[in-house]
């Protein structure tokens, strides 16, 4: 069997929420061995929880994405199961150490040095008061890859302006551009969009830059803006306000030139989506209806008329969906190759035939949760297959390996790092 | 002027509409040389949509085909003929890259499906991008971008919870699909640049929701540990206050400063002595609805005074983590995106002077450069030909059967 494309680089990762995370599980799954290094004296925002310590009242508070730990219990070490940071911490290795504490840069040091990619995604100012830039890496090691992914850039007037997903797409126009097309965007909900492109776009750029590398023998210093990353997604719109001057806003489930919309299926919150490209989608469609009368009128002969009636015609198409299991839907559109699809809650997708056909979830053992089924890398290869082959990771987990084996701390070196509060598996009693 | 990352990189570009088209722009704009395979006379299905300047449609004017192409060769070739299938085998010899976007088994269909052309080229990297994957039972379903949504992404639970799920803006999930596709790609390059061995990448666009960080697999963690499913929530019950957007003179800020951030939104709207009671900090506080009412009557007497412009500015003074909901033409026009070069001018033969979207990332050692825009259809034709050793008589048959 071969070796998993990125066996043997190493990337030092103290990346924080989603973006950064998502970019180096991307590398992980790739076969890189990644080290997430995290402190024990600080709680990072959405990283392993809303607080180190809830309680089980708290929990029951949380939306499922967030507070939904086994059982709803935050058990010993609630920091290890929580849904959102388990998400992107697979095939990861982990290890404590805070980089303000005696000690703490020098230990830094030590890693760069025996060190492929270093990346991270703060607040410019966040890495100034660390201490890190890329000439301090440069001097540990002239072959290094750094990658920085700020909201908004290094440099520049928002270099520290605070921002999650939300805002940056807010900043970059795509929110304006989504969501109910009748109602304000206050009732928009909140996606991270942007958290998906970063990581993404993000281990794209390390991967260039490893092979650059490889080629000229250089490392280099990235810069990832994550709102600047975002915006060629929505290309399509920007190059019309470029030609046309024009603004888009959002059409809801509607499509620019298609009829499509989200229909209510029987049963209690059941959907399906369903697209008319052309007239050849419509002339199926009216046969798997059964050719209602409805469907002879004038205003819906044709695509024009279909699109300017799109209001009355999804009052129509929904009391024919309503009646119907949203997968019936499906089948009885697909038999005659028109696009409709269930909108597939969590449990709908971990009993979808398809995607347990392809094994897009994986069966994974970790100490504080227990056994779950967890998605996969979202893509296939065929002789170096990606698995998940280490559950989440938990705090502090390599630690020894990481200290002693890689960085050759004796065992006093150890302890005494220990006793300065570096090296644990558990967040103080007292951090909120 | 030192070379972009990818400039010892070939690829063979066999994709279609956005996905793919992204991927290979990816590739494009870092340095690869991409040769684009279009249908003759027709082209990639992007060029027929829009947006197009005066709305006239015109195969050399879509926006979206402008800005989805840049750096890209284009040659025309009907696969359905052997002579075109020949010159593929031709190009796929010296080609490091192959990303197609075919309904899967087109490619085997014309003999060049991946164990063919590894027979050809060992090293091959080939990258299929389609709906649902090279297999399973939903393999040959047709997709529109809200389904990619609603069936692999977290669509059940994007909305409010007294109307139907809604999509995201525009075709957002086509260009993550096709991000995601050049990180798998990027990532087998590595490896047949490594060890030798070339390999079949298999991207399902509704997977590469199934596994993103926007809320998927989190939500399916969730339930996996409990039981629970996420659904939309009502109107206005969003976590703590202040939170979501929030109206000023001139449209919305954006703003999440509730419960740890609390303190800053004080200091956002300059401490006033109300907020100093000790009823806004008791626990339970950021879930009272009536103190959450009177704190909205606070913040929008406070925001409405502003533009979102300068409410930004000052939301960021105290830290709080916000935004302003930004139209396009307040994009481009905005200084701080401008002078960071975040937009490019780009001139094309027919299109003429346009502002893109530019670089998403800034590699200082080898950086991203718009060598070409995006061609004309079949633009290479000639070129391409005559370097793989066919004379000009041959190139001329080549038209007369239709293969090209």
């Amino acid at each position: 069997m071969p070796k998993l494309p990125l066996e043997g680089i190493r990337v030092l990762d103290i990346t924080v929420v989603w973006a950064g995370p998502y970019c180096t599980s991307f590398l992980a799954d790739l076969g890189a061995e990644v080290i997430r290094i995290e402190s024990l004296n600080t709680f990072g925002p959405l990283a392993r929880g809303s607080m180190a310590h809830p309680t089980e009242e708290d929990l029951k508070d949380m939306s499922p994405w967030a507070g939904a730990m086994p059982g709803r219990v935050p058990a010993a070490r609630p920091w290890n199961r929580y849904p959102i940071f388990n998400a992107h911490a697979r095939n990861k290795l982990g290890m404590t150490l805070d980089i303000l504490r005696p000690g703490g840069m020098d230990i830094f040091k030590r890693l760069v040095k025996i060190s492929d990619v270093f990346v991270e995604n703060n607040p410019t100012s966040t890495m100034e008061k660390l201490g890190i830039s890329y000439s301090l890496l440069q001097e540990q090691n002239p072959g290094i890859i750094m990658l920085r992914m700020p909201a908004y850039g290094n440099t520049g007037a928002y270099r520290n302006h605070r921002a999650y997903g939300l805002h940056i797409e807010g900043v970059i126009g795509h929110t304006l551009q989504r969501g109910y097309a009748d109602m304000d965007p206050s009732a928009n909900s909140t996606v991270l969009m942007s958290d998906a492109a970063g990581g993404t776009q993000g281990a794209f750029a390390v991967l260039a830059a490893l092979h650059h590398r490889k080629r000229t023998g250089r490392g280099q210093l990235i810069e990832l803006s994550q709102a600047e990353n975002t915006l060629p997604y929505l290309g399509q719109s920007f190059m019309d306000f470029s030609m046309n001057g024009r603004n888009a806003s959002t059409l809801g489930n509607h499509h620019t030139y298609a009829v499509q919309g989200c229909y209510p299926c029987k049963g209690v919150d059941r959907w399906v989506t369903i697209t008319l490209f052309d007239d050849k989608d419509w002339v199926a469609f009216v046969q798997v209806l059964g050719n209602p009368d409805w469907c002879q009128e004038d205003r819906f002969a044709d695509a024009i008329s279909r699109y300017r009636h799109h209001d009355e015609l999804d009052r129509n198409i929904a009391q024919w969906t309503e009646q119907l299991e949203s997968n019936d839907v499906m089948r009885m559109l697909q038999s005659v190759g028109v696009a409709a699809g269930p909108v597939m809650d969590q449990r709908d997708a971990y009993e979808d035939p398809h995607l347990n056909e392809r094994e897009v979830f994986e069966e994974v053992y970790q100490e504080d949760t227990g056994t779950h089924r967890y998605p996969g890398a979202p893509y296939k290869m065929s002789e170096t297959p990606i698995k998940i082959r280490r559950g989440p990771l938990r705090l502090g987990e390599d630690n020894e390996y990481i200290y002693k084996t890689l960085l050759d701390c004796s065992d006093e070196e150890y302890a005494e790092l220990e006793a300065q509060g570096h090296i644990g598996m558990d967040y103080p009693e007292d951090m909120p | 002027m030192p070379d972009s990352a990818l400039s010892d990189v070939k690829v063979l570009d066999l994709t279609n509409l956005i996905a793919g088209p992204y991927c290979t722009k990816l590739l494009a704009d870092y340095g690869a040389e991409v040769i684009k395979v279009e249908r003759p006379g027709v082209g990639d299905g992007a060029r027929r949509l829009g947006p197009f300047p005066g709305d006239v449609p015109h195969g050399e004017k879509s926006g979206l085909f402008l800005h989805l192409n840049t750096n890209k060769q284009s040659i025309t070739l009907d696969l359905k003929t052997e002579a075109a299938r020949s010159v593929v085998r031709e190009l796929v010899k010296e080609t490091d890259i192959v990303v197609e976007s075919f309904r899967p088994g087109t490619l085997a269909c014309w003999g060049l499906d991946h164990a063919t052309l590894r027979s050809i080229n060992p090293t091959l990297v080939m990258t299929s991008i389609s709906n649902f994957g090279q297999t399973g039972p939903y393999r040959d379903f047709r997709m529109a971008e809200v389904m990619v949504y609603g069936m692999g992404g977290e669509m059940y639970s994007t909305g409010i919870a007294e109307r139907e799920p809604v999509k995201l803006g525009v075709n957002v999930l086509l260009y993550q699909a096709g991000a995601t596709a050049s990180v798998a790609t990027m990532g087998a390059l590595f490896g047949a640049r490594g060890q030798g061995i070339g390999q079949h990448v298999d991207v399902s666009i509704m997977e590469t929701q199934v596994g993103s960080i926007d809320r998927r697999m989190s939500t399916l963690i969730g339930y996996q540990y409990s039981g629970d499913i996420t659904g939309r929530s009502p109107l206005g019950s969003g976590g703590g206050y202040p939170y979501g957007a929030i109206p000023c003179s001139d449209g919305y800020l954006e703003i999440s400063a509730g419960r740890n951030y609390f303190p800053r939104a004080v200091s956002m709207l300059g401490s006033p002595a109300e907020l100093q009671d000790p009823k806004w900090y008791a626990p339970g506080a950021q879930r009272d609805p009536d103190l959450k009412e009177e704190f909205d009557t606070m913040i929008l007497t406070w925001s409405l005074e502003h533009t979102k412009a300068e409410a930004w500015a000052i939301a960021q003074e105290s830290r709080v983590i916000s935004a302003p909901l930004n139209t396009m033409e307040e994009l481009a026009d905005d200084t701080e995106f401008n002078s960071r070069g975040g937009f490019i001018e780009i001139d094309h033969p027919v299109a003429g002077t346009l502002n893109y979207p530019a670089r998403p990332f800034i590699m200082n050692d080898s950086p991203w450069s718009i060598r070409r825009p995006a061609p004309l259809l079949g633009e290479h034709n000639n070129e391409i030909l005559n370097r793989l050793g066919y004379s000009s008589g041959d190139v001329v048959r080549l038209r007369q059967q239709g293969a090209i």
